[in-house]
């Protein structure tokens, strides 16, 4: 499986320039203060502004978004126009669920290893929050026989036929985060991983307190400076992640109570990823265009991978993606400096960090000789993660690309690899290296 | 055919559906106005289109900026008397009239400015159809200018749209969007470019019927309902203005009442009223006062081009208010200050406006898209016009342009927003001290259309250019004033507002003071404004201004600054607030005011306005009347102070003067420029005098 060829290596090297985010912004049970488009319009204006080219220099935006707003179809070519890029910069939204936003960093990473594009801005956003409430069909379904009834009689007919279960609603944002191949919430599918891994309760509240804990000091010492604030019309404005919680704490954690396998189950809110809104982008440009422009490069991308898994267990999709980068580039756990795996829940990193480690599974499912080695936690998500931070799913796989970056550039370190898991059964990964 | 019809101003052509299609297009001008010349040639051709009597007649206008902006306001100057006005007010219902009365259908096709005489043409029309765009324009500005229509709108309009919509429009003077006139019944179809031509032809080829009036709009015209409407009308009117300042808005409704439902005699009573009016001092004046307008707009013309990006810093009220304006106005903008926290009010307050100002959610997202809040400073690099907002304090604005200036693109503008500090103090640590200008806008940004460009002798004219380009850009009045203390209108402002508050110190109630400067015809009490303006902020001016001139601040001031009563923002300061409305005491009837007391205000203020105009702070002596009328609000109808000496007469003014001098004390002290001003009105500028 490793023998596939790597276009990022063998084409035009893809160097990142720039990048910035939202702060992630927790729902609060509401539409939260700004739209998909506002988020991404918001945080791109304050790249763009900072760059020596125009905003019509750029060849293509490309964002990742699972589910824009019903006014935001094509929401990157909405965002281009919004952010002055002018009706010739053409634009396009991707959609790989969880991975939406890597999927936009792949795409135009590749539009620039063939040579096609120069400089791209490519993007994640998604505002939860604002997921949509749809009619029931059957709802649907009665609307249209009132609008095609002619005559009274047939019009009375039509009415009558109403039913109070009609108007029960279908809250989109649950319909997403359930696989509809397996019928399993994605809650569901990390208690499987914990039991298959034999993860404790107790181990899970302590990977997400620590991640509350990394974030918290992050934010003290200033490592979060990729963060744009973003401005509400009503006067309001963010300028960190509203995720954080401070006060955590193993007796907090432990109050919780199990939410997708109630009540025996042991994923809790307190150690899944939160709903949330945010966007994050990153400037990706060729060696011509960092000529041509004088920008500084921060760091290169140097492969990517995507691969399939049973839907699931789609929370070990880190493994599956981040096993072929290893190979192709002869690389051990050692070998790189800093992790970024997304949270969507404590339970499934921990099982990624035990199977990763684990030689039944890396034989038979990876069909790998010896497994690898074990993974330095005190590498991984080094300022938090989903947990803490939020999870705005097409915005999370540019999010940990960016800080992994920003982390690279701050600690003068080498090598990076950024991994999440995909609703649905899949996995992407990422290969980055700093660059002076 | 269309050969034969070719004159300068206008042509006709008939198409294969012999419809025949008139155009206008002046020759000598990029805008349609109506003048006597085009009126004559427009009969002509009207004559000629109903001898041939065509299937139908589109009247329409090739001018990109819109049909006809109204009448040549430069005639009005040149009336010589009553007779005069009334046989040219004639002649134009006579063309429209015939206009009228032609047997076949007759549409406009309206695009652009729509107002005054252009829309009164239109209403002759049968039917109207306009272009829907934010461009087009319809409205009877003509209260503005101190008259009401003249050529059969007021006749017309009540008819078509009901006198509660139509007088809402004369009175007000206010112009409505294509969609507003459709809503009102003013025009027919509103439709975009690319059916305007279709439509007409439509109209033409299977006329409408003329719909029946129904309802409130027809039985607002009664006689019976008109006393009682007209009684509303006036009893709101008056609220807003006096009718021996601006006695145009009350002789329209009296118009209406006495005439609505007989047109001919409303016809004949509208022109006799117009040639009253116009010949007036008020409409004079207000006449001047729209040409002052129109020599501040051209100083723009000068300027090359056009600023895109404008970086303003301090999101304080004045900041946050120049950044809001400048982003509806169509330029990008980054508002700098030192953190998200003080920038996003600015942001609430500029969704305010764009709401209020833009109304449709999709433009109202565009303005917000073009404002930026910038805590890092980034836009800096990009400027054309970086404008400085912070707190008026040397030091702190010296060492912000030490930063700035390395920054800034080589070409861009460094602007101050300062009320008070010289030019120089601030541009000496520039590598290039002509860089620095002043643009110094008035409170509320939004209303006050005066923006003061203030320049000293090493100020480049090219930035003086550029800031003003920009001001123009952002549609404010730019008018140059030398960089002297005060600069023109705070200076001017000032002693009348100081000896207000010395008045009341005296024990004359606010309430007194603020009406008889009212009755002047101020648009509001130097008291009400001093609280508005914020106490701490004129004692400030105040202490600048008294070290440079004939000044002296009244402890008056001082006294209420340091209670912490600054005026309306801490709800108290001569008056108390109650949600930002003083409670003004009534006065007792017996109360006697005394007429002296006006002077005192009027005439220290007259005083400062000679003196400015001696030490040349602006170019002109127009500029000056300019300056105070847009940037003090000081009386319109009386046509800025200078032509309010003039109306008097300067050696009235000085013996009275010379009068308060001796029962008052030297801050009365008439200044030496009166020699200039002694008979002024024959022309005199200073220049010419000395």
């Amino acid at each position: 499986m490793a023998e596939k060829p790597n276009p990022l290596a063998t084409g035009k090297p893809v160097y990142v320039v720039d990048g910035c985010r939202t702060p992630f912004l927790r729902a609060a049970g509401k539409p939260g203060p700004l739209r998909a488009s506002d988020l991404a319009l918001q945080s791109g204006r304050a790249l763009l502004y900072r760059q020596p080219f125009r905003a019509a220099e750029i060849d293509q935006v490309i964002i990742g978004c699972v589910m824009p707003g019903p006014d935001e179809a094509n929401i990157a070519r909405i965002v281009a126009l919004r952010l002055g890029c002018g009706e010739q910069v053409p634009a396009w939204t991707v959609q790989r669920n969880c991975a939406s936003g890597m999927q936009a960093l792949d795409s135009a990473a590749q539009e620039i290893a063939s040579g096609r594009s120069d400089l791209i801005l490519a993007g994640g956003v998604e505002a939860m929050s604002h997921a949509p409430i749809l009619f029931d069909e059957s709802m649907v379904e009665w609307l249209s026989l009132i609008r095609t009834a002619r005559g009274p009689v047939a019009r009375l007919r039509a009415f009558s036929r109403f039913r109070p279960r009609f108007l029960k609603p279908v809250v989109g944002l649950l319909r997403g985060l359930t696989d509809p191949t397996t019928g399993l919430s994605m809650g569901q599918t990390a208690e499987i991983l914990a039991h298959q891994f034999a993860i404790s309760r107790e181990h899970m509240d302590m990977f997400a307190l620590r991640s509350h804990q990394r974030l918290a000091h992050a934010c003290e010492q200033g490592y979060l400076d990729e963060i744009e604030p973003v401005y509400g019309v009503d006067g309001s404005y963010f300028d960190s992640d509203t995720g954080l919680r401070g006060d955590s704490s193993m007796e907090k954690l432990a109050k919780l109570r199990p939410v997708f396998d109630a009540p025996f189950g042991k994923v809790t809110a307190g150690n899944s990823a939160q709903v949330t809104d945010g966007a994050a982008w990153l400037l990706l440009a060729s060696e011509d265009a960092v000529a041509k422009h004088d920008l500084q490069v921060l760091a290169q991308i140097k492969d990517s991978q995507w691969a399939g898994l049973d839907p699931g267990r789609m929370g070990l999709g880190p493994v599956y993606a981040t096993a072929p980068i290893m190979q192709r580039n002869n690389l051990d756990s050692g070998d790189v400096d800093f992790w970024e795996i997304n949270e969507a829940f404590a339970a499934q990193v921990q099982a990624c960090l035990a199977a990763w480690q684990d030689e039944e599974f890396c034989r038979v499912s990876l069909g790998l000789e010896k497994p690898f080695s074990a993974i330095d936690e005190q590498s991984l998500n080094v300022d938090g993660g989903g947990v803490s931070i939020g999870h705005p799913v097409g915005a999370s796989g540019v999010r940990i690309v960016l800080h992994l970056v920003k982390t690279l550039q701050r600690t003068g370190r080498q090598r990076g690899v950024a991994a999440l898991c995909i609703g649905g059964g899949q996995g992407g990964a990422m290969l980055l290296d700093r660059m002076e | 055919m269309s050969a034969d019809f070719e004159t300068q101003d206008l042509y006709t052509e008939v198409d294969e559906e012999n419809i025949a299609w008139l155009h206008i297009n002046k020759y000598d001008s990029g805008t349609n106005t109506l003048n006597a010349s085009l009126l004559d040639a427009f009969y002509k051709e009207i004559l000629e289109i109903a001898r041939r009597n065509p299937r139908g007649l589109v009247i329409l206008s090739d001018k990109e900026n819109g049909f006809i902006a109204g009448a040549d306001v430069h005639e009005f100057t040149h009336l010589q008397n009553r007779d005069h006005a009334l046989a040219a007010i004639q002649r134009g219902q006579e063309v429209l009239d015939r206009l009228a009365a032609l047997s076949f259908p007759t549409v406009a096709l309206i695009h652009g400015f729509c107002l005054g005489g252009g829309l009164e043409l239109a209403l002759a029309c049968r039917y109207r159809i306009a272009r829907d765009d934010p461009a087009t324009r319809l409205g009877l500005p003509e209260v503005l200018l101190g008259i009401h229509p003249g050529f059969g709108g007021t006749v017309r309009l009540t008819a078509l749209a009901g006198a509660l919509a139509a007088m809402d429009l004369m009175l007000t003077g206010r112009t409505l969007d294509a969609r507003a006139a459709k809503r009102k019944r003013i025009v027919d179809h509103v439709v975009p470019e690319r059916h305007l031509k279709t439509a007409a032809r439509a109209m033409i080829l299977d006329p409408p019927l003329k719909k029946r009036r129904h309802g409130f709009r027809s039985l607002s015209n009664q006689t019976w309902v008109r006393p009682t409407l007209a009684k509303l009308l006036y009893y709101q009117t008056g609220k807003k203005v006096r009718r021996e300042h601006y006695p145009a808005p009350f002789a329209l409704i009296e118009l209406w009442e006495k005439h609505a439902d007989d047109p001919r005699a409303m016809m004949h009573a509208e022109a006799e009223s117009v040639a009253d009016l116009i010949i007036g001092a008020t409409a004079q004046n207000l006449i001047r006062v729209f040409l002052l307008q129109k020599q501040l707009k051209a100083l723009g013309r000068r300027a090359s081009t056009r600023p895109v990006h404008v970086h303003v810093i301090g999101a304080g009220i004045m900041g946050g208010d120049i950044a809001a304006w400048c982003a509806l106005s169509g330029l990008h903008v980054t508002l700098q200050d030192q953190s998200p926290e003080r920038l996003a009010p600015a942001v609430k307050r500029s969704v305010k406006l764009f709401e209020r100002k833009l109304k449709r959610p999709r433009l109202i997202q565009e303005a917000m898209d073009r404002l930026t809040p910038d805590h890092r400073g980034i836009g800096v690099k990009r400027a054309d016009v970086v404008i400085e907002a912070i707190f008026e304090e040397v030091e702190a604005k010296r060492s912000l342009f030490a930063e700035l200036d390395p920054l800034m693109r080589k070409d861009a503008i460094l602007a101050t927003n300062t009320s008070s500090i010289p030019l120089c103090e601030l541009s000496s640590i520039l590598q290039d001290p002509g860089r620095l200008v002043g643009i110094h806008f008035f409170n509320p940004v939004a209303k006050m259309k005066l923006v003061e460009i203030v320049h000293d002798g090493s100020t480049t004219t090219d930035a003086i250019d550029k800031a003003i380009a920009f001001t123009r850009a952002i549609d404010r009045l730019p008018l140059p004033v030398s960089s002297t203390p005060g600069f023109l209108v705070n200076r001017i402002l000032m002693p009348y507002l100081l000896e207000a508050v010395r008045l009341e110190s005296e024990g004359v109630p606010p309430t007194d003071i603020d009406r008889q400067a009212v009755g002047f015809g101020m648009p509001m009490g130097p008291i009400e404004l001093a609280d508005a303006v914020g106490l701490d902020v004129c004692l400030h001016v105040a202490q600048i201004l008294s070290g440079h001139f004939n000044v002296d601040v009244p402890k008056r001031l001082s006294d209420l600054v340091e209670q912490g009563r600054l005026g309306r923002k801490t709800g108290a300061g001569f008056y108390r607030y109650k949600k930002g409305k003083p409670e003004k005491a009534r006065l007792p009837k017996t109360y006697h005011t005394n007429t002296e007391n006006t002077d005192r205000m009027i005439l220290i203020l007259l005083n400062e306005v000679v003196s400015c105009l001696r030490e040349k702070v602006v170019g002109t002596a127009d500029h000056l009347d300019a300056g105070m009328i847009y940037g003090a609000g000081f009386a319109p109808f009386l046509g800025g102070p200078l032509k309010y000496i003039e109306t008097v007469g300067a050696d009235v003014l000085l013996q009275r003067l010379h009068n308060l001098e001796q029962q008052f004390g030297p801050r009365f002290k008439p200044d030496p420029g009166w020699e200039f001003v002694a008979g002024f009105g024959k022309n005199a500028t200073p220049e010419k005098g000395a």
